[in-house]
């Protein structure tokens, strides 16, 4: 069924023709709302575009990163600086997928997608969205938490401090097509230390809930201690304490409980 | 509902064309411009079968809406043959039989030719991260990455 297709210059006129109309959808490299099209979803009667150049700014240069909500995959592995997101960008989609897909587009992303979503849940991101009547900062709990009803807002941003070591952020994509597939289940964990303790951990995942989803039981195992056996012993056995995995046709969500503490053991202990 | 003008180069060669809202760029280039050479797979951006070269990068069509390359390069399969003499990569995928049913060889070799584009002497892993995204289901994946490093160095088997 046609489309009316809009096309902003700015992202004011983009939120505010989003917000307007129940049956818009924001269109960014087009790996969701395409798709739905190609399906036929019958709700979406517009498509909004932006064709905003601050959208597709990345500021990597000092402590706090900025990624652009319309910057691709494949730009966050051509840039130096933000080598310790490669490895969730490398795990999304094949090169075409990572030439179109949008680090703003992946905060929508349903399971078994979604897999930079949950780096930047470790990460303890903020979203800048753009709404009918103003723009506003939303932290990433917060925003995956009402992601359904945020289909009337537009992201422009995603921000984040850098982390202070390439040891302190980890992450872990479980496929079972190498290398490419949607996941079995997702982990990123954010340790800081500090004089060997770990202070302010968080650790994501990911298809273990409708949306990416904080293990706070296994951040309270880690909090305070240094990293090591016993430590991360406690955090693998609370890893699934929380978690509200579904069943698809990668993995039943008996499978995902399952394995989700084998993998956040590995994660911990730098296993391959 | 009212159709958009959409112009752009399709293969070095000025196209225009009128599109209902939401037309996808595989439907335009197969149905609008008929050239039948991206497939269409899943619909879903899971087989890589309708991949394009869009101003010299890898992207689905199917999940590209066709009024986003307005003013810009497609480059398709139907393109990379220079006259009556087959591509390189397309000799290598004969030679080397890469091709069974040939569904998948279009977005095979389209993302062979963005990879050598860039990287003309790939190593083994880099093919295969190169067509990660496109999936065949009968000829195997071995024989087209052979093709890929043969038609890399130049249709000299490589080790």
């Amino acid at each position: 069924m046609p489309v009316t297709v809009k096309t902003f210059t700015s992202s004011q006129d983009a939120a505010a023709a989003l917000s307007s109309d129940r049956g818009a959808r924001y269109l960014g490299g087009g790996t969701l709302v395409m798709r739905s099209l190609n399906e036929g979803d019958v709700t979406i009667s517009t498509v909004v575009r932006a064709s905003d150049h601050a959208m597709t700014k990345i500021d990597a240069t000092g402590s706090r990163i900025t990624l652009g909500a319309a910057v691709t995959f494949a730009r966050i592995l051509a840039e130096r600086d933000l080598g310790f997101l490669h490895a969730p960008a490398r795990s999304i989609g094949g090169p075409a997928v990572r030439n179109m897909g949008t680090v703003g587009g992946n905060l929508f992303a349903p399971v078994p997608y979604g897999d930079f979503t949950v780096a930047m849940l470790a990460l303890d991101a903020v979203v800048s969205v753009q709404g009918g009547l103003g723009g506003r900062e939303i932290g990433i709990e917060e925003f995956l938490q009402s992601r359904d009803r945020q289909a009337g807002t537009l992201v422009l941003a995603i921000s984040f401090a850098k982390p202070s070591s390439t040891e302190a952020f980890r992450y872990r994509k479980i496929a079972r097509i190498k290398p490419k597939g949607g996941a079995v289940i997702t982990l990123a964990a954010h340790l800081p230390l500090n004089g060997g303790r770990i202070v302010g951990a968080r650790v994501a995942l990911g298809s273990m809930a409708p949306t990416p989803i904080r293990a706070r039981a296994a951040e309270r195992a880690l909090e305070g201690r240094s990293l090591d056996a016993s430590a991360i012993n406690a955090a693998a056995a609370a890893a699934a304490e929380g978690t509200a995995p579904g069943d698809n046709a990668l993995a039943s969500a008996w499978y995902r409980r399952e394995i989700v503490g084998v993998h956040l053991r590995r994660l911990l202990s730098g296993q391959e | 509902m009212a159709k958009t003008a959409l112009q752009f180069q399709h293969n070095g060669r000025e196209v225009a064309i009128f599109v209902d809202g939401g037309t996808n760029l595989l439907v335009a280039l197969r149905e609008l411009i008929g050239d039948m050479t991206p497939k269409f797979g899943c619909g879903q951006g899971g087989c890589g079968t309708c991949s394009v070269l869009i101003d010299g990068e890898l992207h689905l069509s199917c999940l590209t809406l066709a009024e986003t390359v307005a003013g810009r390069s497609v480059e398709t399969l139907d393109g990379i043959k220079d006259g009556p003499n087959l591509h390189p990569l397309q000799r290598a995928f004969a030679d080397n039989f890469a091709a069974q049913c040939g569904y998948c060889t279009p977005g095979m070799l389209m993302a062979a030719k963005a990879l050598l584009d860039r990287n003309p002497q790939p190593s083994r892993a880099e093919v295969v991260e190169a067509i990660s995204g496109n999936i065949c289901r009968c000829t195997g994946y071995e024989p087209i990455i052979n093709a890929v490093l043969a038609a890399a160095s130049g249709g000299r088997a490589r080790a």
